[in-house]
């Protein structure tokens, strides 16, 4: 018979220490015990085994065909002459601060504007979140007739008098990045927004009351109360956000594939295109490692949490 | 704005909060204004003819109407047969995915197995990896399996790459179901596959609807798998044939147009369907 278990009565009689050895003598039926492991089966499979060849594979040099060649650390040397992983590297950088930056910035603000139920609201906030379920390549193709020459934004640039203002945005290499992380943006916020409006609505109206007697100022109570308590939400939207830079390759290939000029190049981007166009499956797996030492860090952060979680 | 804490008796209560609500429409409704702009220049280009946008620009106001555009990135531009694909590889791996998760995710919250913990972030894990680390080896080993340019190959690393998030969110939340109702249908004799069946599955309901109108929207937009393990045109699902789009109908932006909303319909319906669910699925879990 199935012996059952109260994990959360269990786990709280001894939080934060491994628990004593199992009082009773735990038989899991064979049938749960093919409930898990076929998933992770499948799992291995198609992510763990092929993670440890992409490792292996950064060490060495291979076009596909003929057997890989061990290199050692050639292919990471070479990143320092490469000016196009400089460019990429670079740029995934600004890509993260300034795509990251703005939308937590801004989908907080879309979320404080927003968060009282009031009339209208809904109706905000589904305009908002609308471009959330679009594909990024829908929503590249959408900006790139906005970005036309004969454009919108031109158009709207000129109609206001500004038209020193237009560009050919997507194929000037100082504007070709910007351009692009706009309608990544534009898709992102309303995601952000919704993280915040749920944080929001968990924060207790009585802290802001009790405020208000303080005579707290708006600012005051934003500062003291809204931020700190956002606390956890913030940690989720910063691993969301970091963890979307990284692998932001959509939006990019749809609009610009990194041109011109490698001007809009990410890491994700020039991974993709070293090794499926120019067939450098050694080099590209490096960059790949390059990408995965990026996200590493916020993906351990992120585990260490989701084990408290596991364990609360 | 000069008195934010002490009120002034003067401008009573009423009015403020009417300029309140004025200034709320007025900046709120800019802000949808310019989201919803993009989307409302698009619907409007796709029914305008090539002339048309040829002879007054993307950015004019319309002065055509035709579904000329529609008719070729249907036909011509093979979007019919992009859009059956990108539902073949979307309804299973959405079904597979979810079926597998939740076993593992009731397995795991239910029952004492041995390192349970581990294993689940061990899954978690695994779906947070960037895929950059994973093209070069799944597209491989598709040609190794003899699935290389079939769907079955997306399927299954769609599947594979999605479980680990899945069984994350389910478990979180088969874990907040109390013990006592499967211990009652365990006196009942019960095996483990009827409780699954029976009891969890229909509990954990609202979870799995929002899972799948999540995982719908993400494997139906996928770009970067299916360029990796598919190579023939025709294979290709509804983002890729996109691009090709773009490729093969370069500035005829009516075609385009009518493109991009065929391939982003079949995920605005489903999010109008299932809004709600799909706004809590967001914050089940937010990794992704």
């Amino acid at each position: 018979m199935a012996v059952l278990t109260a994990p959360r009565k269990e786990t709280r009689e001894h939080t934060g220490h491994r628990p004593p050895a199992r009082k009773r003598a735990t038989r899991v039926p064979p049938v749960v015990l093919a409930f898990v492991l076929v998933p992770l089966l499948a799992e291995a499979f198609w992510v763990f085994w092929p993670a440890l060849q992409g490792f292996y594979l950064a060490f060495t040099k291979w076009d596909g065909v003929s057997a890989p060649e061990f290199i050692g650390l050639g292919n990471f040397r070479e990143m320092f002459g490469d000016a196009v992983f400089r460019t990429a590297a670079l740029d995934t950088v600004i890509w993260l601060l300034l795509f990251g930056g703005l939308s937590a910035a801004l989908g907080l603000g879309a979320a404080l504007l927003l968060q009282q139920e009031r009339r209208g609201v809904g109706f905000y906030r589904a305009a908002l979140f609308l471009p959330v379920v679009f594909s990024l390549v829908a929503t590249a193709l959408v900006w790139q007739a906005m970005y036309q020459p004969d454009g919108l934004i031109n158009k709207t640039l000129e109609a206001v008098g500004l038209s020193g203002l237009t560009h050919a945005w997507l194929a000037d290499q100082d504007t070709a990045l910007y351009a692009v992380i706009v309608p990544a943006l534009w898709r992102q916020i309303g995601y952000v927004m919704v993280l915040y409006l749920a944080g929001l609505k968990g924060i207790d109206p009585v802290l802001y009351e009790a405020a208000k007697v303080d005579g707290a100022t708006r600012w005051q109570q934003f500062r003291h109360i809204t931020l700190p308590q956002l606390s956890s939400v913030n940690a989720v939207v910063l691993s969301v956000i970091v963890i979307d830079s990284l692998r932001s390759f959509d939006v990019v290939w749809a609009l610009t594939r990194g041109g011109p000029y490698h001007s809009s190049e990410l890491l994700s981007t020039y991974m993709y295109s070293t090794a499926f166009q120019s067939l450098r499956l050694g080099y590209g797996s490096a960059l790949a490692v390059v990408i995965f030492l990026l996200a590493f860090g916020v993906i351990a952060s992120y585990l260490v949490r989701a084990f408290r979680e596991a364990d609360a | 704005m000069t008195a934010t804490h002490t009120p002034t008796p003067r401008t009573g209560p009423g009015r403020r909060r009417i300029w309140g609500t004025a200034g709320f429409h007025a900046s709120a409704g800019l802000l949808a204004v310019l989201w919803l702009l993009p989307i409302a220049l698009v619907l409007v280009t796709s029914v305008r003819s090539f002339d048309d946008v040829a002879a007054h620009g993307v950015g004019s106001l319309p002065h055509s109407f035709t579904l000329d555009g529609f008719r070729q990135a249907w036909v011509d531009g093979g979007q019919q047969r992009a859009l059956i694909n990108s539902l073949l590889v979307t309804i299973p791996s959405v079904l597979l995915s979810l079926l597998l998760a939740s076993t593992a995710a009731f397995a795991l919250s239910r029952y004492d197995v041995p390192l349970r913990r581990t294993l689940l972030l061990l899954m978690l894990g695994g779906n947070l990896l960037p895929p950059q680390i994973l093209l070069v080896p799944v597209s491989k080993l598709s040609e190794l399996l003899g699935l290389y340019d079939s769907l079955y190959a997306l399927i299954g690393v769609q599947v594979g790459f999605g479980i680990g998030f899945y069984v994350f969110v389910l478990h979180g939340f088969m874990r907040s179901i109390p013990p006592e109702i499967q211990q009652a249908a365990v006196i009942d004799g019960a095996g483990p596959w009827q409780i699954y069946t029976r009891i969890i599955l229909p509990l954990a309901k609202p979870a799995m609807a929002a899972l799948s109108a999540l995982s719908f929207t993400w494997i139906f937009n996928d770009l970067l798998w299916a360029i990796t393990v598919l190579r023939t045109d025709t294979r290709m699902p509804i983002t890729a044939s996109l691009i090709g789009l773009q490729g093969q109908y370069v500035s005829m932006w009516n075609v385009i147009a009518a493109g991009s909303v065929i391939a982003a319909a079949p995920t605005v319906i489903v999010f109008l369907k299932f809004q709600r669910h799909f706004v809590a699925g967001l914050n089940l879990g937010a990794v992704k």
